[in-house]
């Protein structure tokens, strides 16, 4: 289980984080919200130890990570894996090469059974036979399906995902959702998500968090996030998108 | 009064704690190197990148250098009767002094603002976090090889700086002045001791270092703005230079 107690955190002199508590449910899938600049993707990379906060703590299954450096921090990161903004694949290797990058460094593994697992997982996010490819010729979806590939072929416990979909047209958006989805309830991984995307996050999201003032304004269920009475709240997710009422029950 | 008190206590605050930074980044990439996996393919690239890359360049500064130090040599011992000293002038200014610090400038224009380039690119596009959250540590795999790279590719520029600039000096001496060719490599053999050979050796490695340090620092502390990344590699290659002639002088007043 992740748990985050009283972390704040200032980047620039500026206050971001101002006391997030915050406990994300194992094996389920939580969207983080809030407006831009609220620190959400500040948020995601205290939960992976790629920033550490001035104040407070960071649980993951029992060890606070706030306080590991060196070789202890990345002994826990190798049960997380992480889909970036903008992919971060590697500029220098191919596609095929990005996806073997963590299978090869992180795992140790070599030759055939690299071969297996990359075009297994170049496959399953379509994009068999983009492998020689380099991120610079791949269009925008196409990049953020190879980071995908990347992060899932590590075979995480924990995924981490900071706006997969932004810059992305509606349908390959969806597309990336569903694959997110998917992907999920079949691994069975912690997934946590930072969208924008509403309101087509209450369709895949099993809880939502929204982060306001550089706290957890508030967390729950994707269904009873909806009905929620708080105005500040409710104007947010309408204005987000045509919010349709009743709400989505990612159930189905 | 106050007011400026406090500016310069906070500059050189920051001067300090910068300059501390920067030897925590050095010594744990070399830390990080002494632990396996030792990345031998990523070192070749770079001493690829570093030296070969780098190796057009450095050959046309030297052969110019080593002809107009020919040029200006004669007409200068020429005022003294001693042409035939040309070789040991061009040879000992080239080996001493010339050789490792031009070598080096060039190669901190060519390959140190690359660096600074590439690797703040990798910071701002979020490729350095994503090695980081891979747990490949980002000194180990992007900043230890190239350290070692600089150590190694700028020692053997300035090796082939040094005999080309040499070569360049006979062309114009010997084939265009005129000076005996005879006088001119015996007045090299006579004049150059080991000594200038090693010193010219440790200013080198000494400059590999400054480059690689200095330019791998600035890229990977740079600030996550295209405007950030112009000045880390801007900075990179000022300080890079500044450094590279300072130390220069305390080298050779050691040394001497």
């Amino acid at each position: 289980m992740i748990k985050l107690v009283g972390v704040t955190k200032r980047l620039g002199g500026q206050p971001v984080l101002r006391g997030v508590d915050l406990v994300i449910p194992p094996g389920k899938l939580t969207t983080i919200i809030g407006r831009s600049g609220e620190g959400k993707s500040v948020l995601l990379k205290h939960i992976i130890g790629l920033m550490q906060p001035d104040e407070g703590e960071v649980w993951i299954d029992g060890i606070d990570i706030a306080r590991l450096r060196g070789q202890a921090l990345n002994e826990i990161r190798k049960r997380f894996a992480m889909l970036f903004q903008g992919a971060a694949l590697f500029d220098s290797l191919t596609v095929f090469e990005n996806v073997a990058f963590p299978l090869r460094e992180k795992f140790r593994l070599k030759g055939a059974d690299v071969t297996r697992r990359v075009e297994e997982k170049l496959e399953q996010v379509g994009l068999s036979g983009m492998g020689h490819k380099f991120p610079a010729e791949l269009s925008g979806g196409m990049r953020k399906r190879a980071g995908l590939a990347r992060a899932l072929v590590m075979e995480p416990e924990i995924m981490l995902f900071d706006e997969p979909t932004t810059g992305l047209d509606p349908l390959m958006a969806k597309s990336i959702h569903d694959l997110i989805t998917s992907m999920q309830r079949k691994l069975g991984f912690t997934a946590v998500m930072v969208s924008h995307e509403i309101p087509e996050i209450f369709g895949i999201s099993d809880y939502v968090a929204m982060l306001k003032e550089g706290r957890i304004a508030l967390m729950a269920e994707s269904r009873e996030f909806q009905q929620t009475d708080d105005p500040d709240i409710r104007e947010f997710i309408s204005v987000g998108g045509t919010i349709p009422w009743p709400a989505i029950d990612p159930a189905g | 009064m106050v007011m400026m008190l406090e500016q310069f206590g906070r500059w050189v605050l920051n001067l300090v704690s910068e300059m501390g930074r920067m030897l925590i980044f050095v010594l744990s990439a070399f830390a990080w190197l002494m632990r396996p996996p030792l990345r031998v393919a990523q070192i070749v690239k770079q001493v690829h990148f570093i030296g070969y890359k780098s190796m057009f360049v450095v050959v046309l500064t030297a052969a110019f250098t080593g002809m107009v130090l020919a040029l200006q040599g004669y007409y200068t011992l020429r005022k003294f009767g001693s042409e035939g000293l040309l070789g040991s002038a061009v040879a000992l200014s080239m080996i001493r002094e010339l050789g490792p610090v031009l070598a080096a400038l060039m190669v901190t224009a060519r390959a140190g603002s690359a660096m600074t380039a590439e690797i703040g690119i990798m910071r701002i596009t979020e490729q350095i976090d994503a090695l980081d959250t891979m747990a490949v540590n980002p000194l180990q795999y992007l900043i230890a090889p190239k350290l070692v790279a600089g150590l190694i590719g700028v020692p053997l520029l300035v090796a082939i700086f040094d005999v080309v600039g040499i070569y360049g000096g006979h062309l114009v001496g010997v084939e265009l002045l005129g000076v005996n060719a005879g006088s001119y490599w015996n007045a090299i053999e006579s004049a150059v001791e080991w000594k200038d050979v090693y010193g010219g050796i440790l200013k080198s490695v000494s400059f590999g270092l400054i480059v690689s340090w200095i330019c791998t620092y600035k890229g990977f502390y740079t600030k996550m703005s295209a405007e950030g990344l112009g000045t880390a590699t801007t900075e990179a290659v000022v300080l890079s230079s500044v450094l590279i002639l300072i130390w220069d002088y305390f080298l050779t007043s050691v040394l001497l």
